[in-house]
């Protein structure tokens, strides 16, 4: 134990004075480079038995990060990124081998045994998962969470603990940390639960630090703020920072290195800034290309121009709704004007609590207003009312959960052309066909079941059942936000695409302007239930007229970049 | 919370209520004439023969001869009060006498069945979900499915064999002696106590799949560490919210379990009086159980937003649940 004690006084010298003099002072020796490795992997390897059969999900892998010194780890969904930082983090379970060396200060984790291990990571390596809502025990107060890492490795005096957490949840950025330590998860915001998840990790003052996608469930504003705070918090502490992501727009943001990954290995490697600016491997340029305002495919698309003087397919005049009580109602939506013509494209911004869902739900007739009139094609809609289903189709966030996992996709794919006309048997394996064709889906695909596709296939199969009723309007929930830069580019130019082909109007609602204005002609900024910008995305973009807009287009990942380079 | 606490109230009267009107139609909707039924329950054999003196002072006790409406306020009245009648088939006992003499036994072995059937159960789960080898894993498993399978007069009269007729260790019959509930709480708790090993493995393996449990091995939680300070307390939630649930299968399964084993209490009580047809009995003894049944499923549920405040919370709403 007090070796222990010995070790963390060293270590919090160390970095009070931040000085190389201080470690030597202290015999550690200065390594080669300059600085001391926080983490070493030697040719690691992660294999996944299942069902007898052996899949590779790193293959040979070696990196270091040096103290101080931030890395990302960049790659699409199945590339392998998050692999490693479980293997460094212990969390690979029974199923996967491990093999190389993944050496944290010098130990290597894979050798030293389990407990060992555990006592080593608990101390130096913090890790912020990905979603912060479920990754805070419910019934556990706050505190409790953030002091958990201190009681459990037995760190520093136990009466200071709470102390200690609190300067934790400060640092993390949450100033009532007073008030938040007694509440529980279900009481914060989505943003404050990251912090408090922050505060945890790095509560032991760990010298490294994980960051597994740590904002792709947040609001983009509450995103920058938080991913600002990590690297505010590394910065000063000297923490080493080892970022997963798949958006390399903001790996160039927020790191000095990057690696990218493809099928388990590393094919490409550069300062994070270059990565971004002047790929040169195919692949970290296909990533580039598919970061929204980035993209050449997607600079290609040209919303149409709606036909002028057409009649509205929706029209909506003064909805509005709200929840709760009558003593105390939340006003999801402010009376709100909106019309949707044949050809608009349309983007409906904002954050959670904008009331941007409200109106996409009263726009597909799943909500109907508390006031205000909704004509689709003319005719005045009621709730229940199907006949709008085949003027206007959704496309929703998660395609995984918007399929029945029991039945085959090309079976859910013709759901509503059963329901909606249901005499006409005659010709529906044609239209399966032709509709997965019109996706870009091999047509034999229609035979499988959710699980066996991946998120983007998925999507594209939402998108087939979406148009299988030949609707007018497609309302695309954050049809795109759930998946991966590249595939998220090809499915907003198969949308653009469809747009142009079957002359649909598109809804777009997204947290994310970046998609926004690649896609839509128009635009809307939404914020608490109101309205507070529209007009062309052009004009809005280049020139926003409220500060909250600004601040939303200041959020866009990688733009810091752009200003460097102009 | 005081909405919530109003809301849980309010159900339970509603329960309360159809409990008590679904005791006085049985009695509508039995064919015949109630008065000649229990008289002929009463062994007096031939109802024609019945003393018409005797069926008269019936239907006046019992409010037979009225309307309908005023028949079922009267019942109504006579409830809310506890005036609970005659009990005809037990020499004309109070009804409330009757019951009062069966019901210490039977609170006996409900309730320890009911501490034995949580302990075996939560034994089960977290034997089929913890175990080192799968081999043991599912051996425990097989164990929870026989004790849902197999019927609970085959699993008392198993009981016996081994451990009374065969073992001598305890006595088969009868009420006598600690020895003596041995046995039923036993067969009682073993049915339960399979749904709710299964029940809470379940919820156990669902939330080792957590987020939070997750996190918490990342910051070097050992595995039992993780379990007793993140997963049981989560995994017990479901497992809190069939208890009510159980506890009507105690008291069912209390009526064959206690005529099995011969010893006096409700269940014995319940079978007497339906072969009797001595409907004041019954009538009571429906509204007793039915009361015992919203009285517990009360209790959980006020006493589960202690356990997890997210019920109660407007902000939870839409949320997970």
């Amino acid at each position: 134990m007090s070796s222990d004690t010995a070790e963390h006084v060293r270590r919090r010298a160390h970095r009070v004075s931040g000085e190389p003099a201080a470690r030597e002072a202290h015999g550690v020796p200065p390594s080669g480079s300059g600085a001391e490795q926080v983490l070493d992997l030697r040719d690691l390897s992660v294999q996944y038995t299942r069902r007898g059969r052996i899949a590779s999900a790193v293959g040979g892998v070696s990196l270091t990060i040096a103290e101080r010194e931030s890395v990302a780890l960049v790659g699409e969904s199945g590339s392998g990124k998050s692999s490693i930082a479980r293997a460094v983090l212990g969390l690979l379970g029974q199923r996967a081998r491990v093999a190389g060396s993944v050496r944290l200060g010098g130990e290597d984790l894979l050798a030293v045994g389990d407990r060992a291990a555990r006592r080593l990571r608990g101390r130096d390596v913090g890790y912020v998962p990905q979603d912060p809502g479920g990754s805070l025990d419910p019934l556990r107060r706050v505190l409790d969470q953030v002091v958990e890492p201190l009681r459990v490795h037995r760190i520093g005096d136990p009466r200071d603990h709470r102390d200690r957490a609190l300067q934790a949840l400060r640092d993390a950025g949450l100033q009532d940390a007073e008030a938040l330590a007694g509440r529980r998860p279900h009481e914060l915001s989505g943003g404050q639960r990251q912090r408090v998840l922050i505060a945890a990790a790095i509560v032991t003052e760990p010298r490294l630090i994980i960051a597994d996608e740590p904002t792709s469930a947040l609001d983009v504003t509450v995103q920058r703020g938080i991913l600002d705070r990590i690297g505010e918090l590394t910065a000063s502490h000297g923490t080493a920072l080892l970022l997963i992501t798949h958006d390399l727009a903001i790996a160039a943001d927020r790191t000095d290195r990057t690696l990218a990954l493809r099928r388990g290995s590393v094919v490409d490697e550069g300062p994070s800034r270059r990565l971004l600016s002047s790929p040169e491997h195919p692949y970290t340029r296909a990533l580039v290309e598919a970061i929204p305002g980035r993209s050449r495919t997607l600079e290609a698309i040209h919303p149409p121009v709606p036909e002028a003087g057409a009649p509205p397919l929706v029209h909506i005049e003064g909805a509005a709704k709200s929840f709760g009580g009558r003593r105390d109602p939340v006003h999801a939506l402010r009376p709100t004007d909106l019309q949707v013509r044949p050809g608009d494209s349309v983007g409906i911004a904002g954050e959670s609590g904008s009331g941007k869902t409200t109106l996409a739900r009263i726009l597909l007739g799943l909500t109907s207003p508390d006031t205000g009139e909704v004509k689709v094609s003319g005719r005045p809609v009621s709730r229940g009312d199907r006949a709008i289903r085949r003027v206007v189709q959704p496309v929703f966030q998660n395609p995984h959960s918007s399929f029945d996992p029991a039945r085959t996709v090309g079976w859910s794919v013709l759901e509503p052309v059963r329901a909606l006309t249901p005499r006409s048997r005659a010709g529906r394996p044609e239209l399966l066909h032709s509709l997965f064709t019109d996706v870009g889906l091999d047509p034999s695909l229609a035979a499988r079941r959710p699980d066996e596709l991946s998120g983007g296939q998925l999507q594209r199969v939402a998108i087939a059942r979406a148009l299988s009723v030949e609707p007018q309007v497609l309302v695309c929930d954050e049809a795109v936000s759930a998946l991966d830069v590249t595939v998220q580019a090809q499915i907003l130019a198969l949308l653009a695409r469809l747009q142009r082909e079957r002359h649909l109007a598109l809804v777009f609602i997204t947290h994310d302007l970046g998609v926004l204005q690649q896609v839509c002609r128009d635009v809307l900024v939404m914020r608490r239930g109101e309205v507070l910008e529209r007009g062309r995305t052009s004009d809005v973009f280049s020139a926003p007229r409220t500060p909250y807009t600004r601040e939303l287009i200041a959020a866009i990942p990688g733009r810091e970049g752009d200003a460097e380079g102009d | 919370m005081l909405r919530y606490v109003l809301r849980r109230l309010g159900q339970a009267v509603v329960v309360l209520w159809g409990a008590i009107t679904l005791s006085f139609v049985i009695v509508q909707l039995t064919p015949g004439d109630p008065a000649r039924l229990i008289v002929m329950g009463n062994g007096q054999g031939d109802a024609g023969a019945a003393d018409a003196s005797q069926l008269a002072q019936i239907r006046d006790e019992m409010g037979l001869d009225q309307p309908l409406v005023l028949q079922y306020l009267g019942y109504l009245r006579r409830v809310l009060t506890l005036d609970w009648g005659t009990a005809y088939s037990r020499q004309r006992q109070a009804v409330a006498t009757v019951i009062g003499d069966s019901l210490g036994s039977t609170l006996e072995l409900g309730l320890v069945s009911l501490v034995l059937l949580v302990l075996l159960g939560v034994a089960f789960a977290l034997g089929s979900v913890l175990l080192p080898t799968a081999w043991a894993r599912s051996t425990f498993q097989a164990v929870t499915v026989v004790g849902i399978a197999v019927p609970s007069f085959v699993m008392a009269i198993l009981l016996l064999q081994i451990f009374s007729f065969r073992l001598g260790w305890f006595p088969a019959f009868g009420a006598d002696g600690p020895g003596s509930i041995v046995l039923p709480s036993l067969t009682i708790a073993l049915l339960g106590a399979g749904t709710l090993g299964q029940v809470f493995s379940r919820s156990i393996r669902e939330v080792s799949a957590e987020g939070y449990v997750e996190v918490a091995r990342a910051r070097g939680l050992g595995n039992a560490q993780v379990v007793l300070s993140h997963v049981l307390r989560n995994a017990s939630l479901p497992v809190y919210t069939i208890i009510g649930m159980l506890v009507g299968g105690v008291v069912s399964g209390a009526a064959i379990i206690e005529t099995i084993f011969g010893r006096p209490g409700i269940g014995n009580l319940y079978v007497e009086a339906v072969t009797a047809r001595d409907f004041p009995l019954i009538q009571a003894l429906i509204v007793l159980t039915g009361g015992l049944y919203v009285l517990v499923t009360l209790v959980v549920d006020l006493s589960y937003p202690l356990i997890d405040p997210r019920v109660v919370s407007p902000a939870a709403r839409g949320g997970r649940r």
